[in-house]
């Protein structure tokens, strides 16, 4: 009999334990020990590193804009799909931020940040009306808008770039503020990260986009929303990538029409690396920021560590295919357990 | 019992369905009591699927009635379906495997408390609540990957009372279950109907008809034939309401000489697809492999060409043992395979006729390293004219032709490489009736001049008009072999829904 051997509700100190084990063999907590790794052995070369004023700021700012596009990347994963556009999307918004800020040289900080999201949002929304109605899958879209928006980055800034003597000075200031010797983006980064892991573990529609990338097949047969849902993870990505495209405006206050190439790469390898199954269904918000850390560490690791600048690429892809090889080993190796339970006597 | 008091659950009254030229369903009629299970049987084909699909919300009818506790409805989605209170469980469950049970269960209707956050204490008690009061222990937190058929089953029903569902639908539910499973799900429906839901039942396996089910309905062709009360039939009553017409007079069947045994099988297992198969088939002989969808034809033909493997067993063809899993080593030996699926993996479509008839002799046509249309075109004529392929010119694209010179044109493509045995699954599925006659007329021809042939149908008039031999499987493995003088539509159909001690008694 197949369901008699199944485990029976734990006792409560049993179950404290096996919790216990389960937080140990979590994504999140290798991801987040491969950190504390990183840092130290980086630490002990060159002790700047983290102890200085710039060494500490910069470590915790690089991975601000990364985890924004990666929890915005991560929604569109977990439903089985891609996001490729958003390294445009964020060059993009970033640039029209700046221009609005040439025409109104007074702009509220917080009316460029909504501002900038919305827009985001916006191309995300362009993106998923096209997955929704033309029926092609994300990759192929998001392939030819990452392109379009590229495209008109390219048209409408030419060869001129924005400065920081362009935009608003209490916003560039902001971009560059700590509160509690912690920056104010990164705070920013990780409230979003916060705010979007609680919705997709505890609503009902971020539980349905579990349930689409797990079986869209059986998602259909159950009457979920399949394609409203598809379009709402779009238009999450674009309103992420919308708001990393502020957060670059403020940081470097430098926007040229290249802004932003390559990081649509750089957020979905962040997701992966962090156990979001680009196979859909699987993953969680935290994992995919732990991964955009680690990632933005190695960035700035490396070349402390001397290494060589054309090694980083290497290291990150082989990361990255760690992480897609480890998914898959462990995958199969719950699925065999899971059938070697139940074919047990 | 008497059946027929009250107002029905769910009533459906001259429901049909086509999908373009095909009718799937031509005349469905169903009446579901509450507190009744409710049996709907038929041949494969019958309708009962499309029949179910529409209840679910899957399919939109045509025409017919389509009342639930006395009112009219109208499903455009699942969803409208199951907010109804119609539960559907399908033969394969569909699960989330990535999810853990309790999601599973609840998913799009999960409670929620304030801030549309879902409540996941009152999910995992009710998920316990309803896994002890089906009598079984599945841990709500596990994902539903790895778990048996039985398992998912199971949580289907959970789901299905969760929804307080009034029709219940099982299509198939026991075809993967072994016989305590089986009585579990038995002992659910039963409390379930004492309940006062309408169960309804789809299933090919009599003995559970006869012991769960108190009425039958019986559908053949799209249509529905009748329905009967559990003690008032019997056996082999409904079998003749199932077959129920003439099927002798449709083919020419040639005689042909029967020559030496040319493919050998033994003790072929392959475990959850067929165990112990094991028989001969002759040159000049048409073997049939008949059975119901999923008795495991197709996975034999499948692993004794190579494309599948097997764990135990061997093949011999013509004498010489062959390798196994090597469709390679099968076509050098003299083995042809027709696909049941011949649009999907019998031709390239896009392909011109001589270049799809000479695919699998490319290799014998090529001059110093390149094949000339020339070659490609004299090898392909003589076969497309042996085979009477009608189409305008050899170059035609092989989509554009009528799924009747299809298949001659696959058929075209092993006749090429001169084989010893052809394997044929399906041979005449969606090929219209007066193609099908000279689909059988070429094959029996091709017997006559001393080809062994393998083939597997599901039509029954095929079976019994074309095969020498007809062998009968049920649940992966052969429960009879007839003789051509012993297959009646009775005997092919009580062997393929009995377990062979059955049958030989």
């Amino acid at each position: 009999m197949t369901a008699t051997q199944t485990t029976a509700a734990p006792t409560s100190a049993a179950s404290a334990g096996s919790r216990l084990m389960q937080l140990l063999r979590r994504r999140e907590t290798s991801i987040l020990v491969a950190i504390v790794a990183m840092v130290v052995v980086t630490t002990a070369v060159r002790p700047t590193f983290v102890f200085s004023g710039d060494g500490w700021r910069s470590l915790l700012l690089n991975p601000a804009i990364y985890i924004v596009l990666a929890v915005g990347v991560a929604f569109v994963i977990i439903s089985r799909s891609v996001d490729l556009s958003v390294g445009s999307t964020m060059g993009l918004t970033a640039f029209a931020i700046g221009s609005l800020y040439i025409a109104w040289p007074q702009m509220p900080t917080v009316v460029a940040f909504v501002a900038g999201t919305l827009f985001g949002g916006l191309l995300g929304l362009v993106n998923g009306g096209l997955v929704a109605v033309a029926k092609v899958p994300g990759m192929v879209i998001t392939l030819g808008t990452m392109y379009i928006f590229r495209g008109i980055n390219i048209l409408w800034a030419g060869t001129t770039r924005i400065n920081a003597s362009q935009m608003g000075p209490d916003f560039l200031a902001f971009g560059n503020s700590q509160v509690v010797g912690i920056p104010a983006l990164t705070i920013l980064a990780v409230i979003v990260a916060i705010i979007a892991g609680w919705y997709l573990h505890n609503t009902r529609s971020g539980r349905e986009l579990y349930a689409i990338g797990s079986a869209p097949e059986a998602a259909e047969l159950y009457g979920l929303a399949v394609s409203r849902r598809a379009l709402m993870s779009f238009v999450v990505s674009g309103a992420m990538a919308g708001l990393a495209g502020v957060m670059f405006a403020a940081r470097y206050g430098t926007i040229a029409s290249n802004a932003g190439t390559g990081y649509e790469l750089q957020a979905i390898g962040a997701a992966v690396i962090g156990g979001v199954a680009i196979t859909g269904g699987v993953g969680t918000v935290a994992g995919a920021a732990f991964g955009a850390f680690l990632l933005a560490t190695i960035n700035s690791a490396l070349p402390v560590l001397g290494i060589d600048s054309l090694w980083q690429r290497a290291v990150v892809g082989a990361l990255i295919l760690a992480a897609i090889i480890l998914d898959r080993v462990l995958a199969v190796r719950q699925k065999r357990r899971l059938i070697a339970e139940r074919m047990e006597p | 019992m008497v059946i027929g008091s009250g107002t029905p659950m769910l009533e459906l009254r001259g429901v049909s369905k086509r999908f373009g030229a095909v009718v799937a369903l031509r005349d469905g009629e169903l009446t579901l009591h509450p507190g009744s299970i409710h049996a709907v049987v038929g041949e494969n084909g019958a309708g009962k699927s499309t029949l179910v699909k529409i209840m679910a919300g899957l399919y939109a009818r045509d025409t017919g009635e389509f009342k639930l506790e006395g009112q009219p409805v109208e499903f455009r989605s699942t969803a409208e379906s199951k907010a109804a209170g119609i539960a559907v469980i399908y033969q394969e469950p569909t699960l989330f495997p990535d999810l853990s049970v309790t999601e599973n269960i609840f998913m799009g209707r999960q409670p929620v408390a304030r801030f549309g956050m879902i409540d996941r204490a009152a999910m995992r008690a009710e998920v316990i609540e309803l896994m002890t009061r089906l009598g079984v222990t599945i841990d709500p937190d596990r994902p539903t990957q790895g778990l048996s058929i039985a398992d998912q089953q199971i949580i289907e029903i959970a789901k299905a009372i969760s929804l307080d569902a009034k029709v219940l639908i099982m299509d198939e539910p026991t075809a993967a279950l072994s016989g305590v499973e089986v009585d579990r799900l038995f002992a659910v429906a039963r409390s379930l109907r004492d309940e006062g839901r309408a169960l309804m039942f789809i299933s090919h396996r009599f003995d559970e008809v006869f012991s769960l089910c108190d009425t039958i309905t019986v559908m053949r062709d799209g249509s529905y034939v009748s329905t009967v009360a559990t003690d008032q039939t019997s056996v082999p009553e409904i079998v003749r309401m199932m077959v129920g017409r003439d099927v002798n007079e449709l083919f020419p069947k040639l005689e042909a000489p029967i020559g030496d045994v040319v493919l050998q099988v033994r003790g072929l297992t392959f475990p959850g697809r067929f165990a112990d198969i094991s028989f001969d088939v002759r040159a000049g002989e048409i073997v049939a492999l008949a059975g119901l969808v999923g008795a495991g034809r197709s996975e034999v033909a499948r692993a004794v060409f190579g494309v599948d493997p097997y764990t135990a067993g061997e093949v011999t063809l013509k004498g010489a043992p062959l390798p196994a899993g090597s469709p390679a080593a099968a076509m050098q030996a003299g083995i042809g395979f027709v696909p049941e699926d011949r649009r999907q993996q019998g031709l390239v479509l896009e392909s011109g006729v001589a270049t799809n008839i000479t695919d699998a002799i490319r290799g014998d046509l090529v001059r110093g390293g390149v094949i000339t249309r020339k070659a490609e075109n004299a090898a392909a004529q003589e076969w497309a004219l042996a085979l009477e392929v009608k189409a305008a010119a050899l170059d035609v694209k092989a989509g554009t032709l009528s799924g009747g010179n299809q298949q001659k044109v696959v058929l075209a493509k092993w006749l090429a490489t001169r084989p010893a045995l052809l394997i044929i699954d399906e041979p005449t599925r969606g090929i219209d009736v007066g193609t099908k006659s000279e689909v059988h007329r070429r094959m029996s021809e091709l017997a006559v001049e001393g080809l062994a042939i393998l083939m597997i149908s599901s039509e029954l008039p095929e079976v019994l008009g074309m095969a020498d031999r007809v062998l009968v499987m049920r649940e992966g493995r052969i429960t009879a072999e007839l003789s051509r003088a012993e297959a009646t539509p009775e005997t092919v159909m009580f062997a393929a829904t009995h377990a062979a001690e059955e049958v030989s008694a």
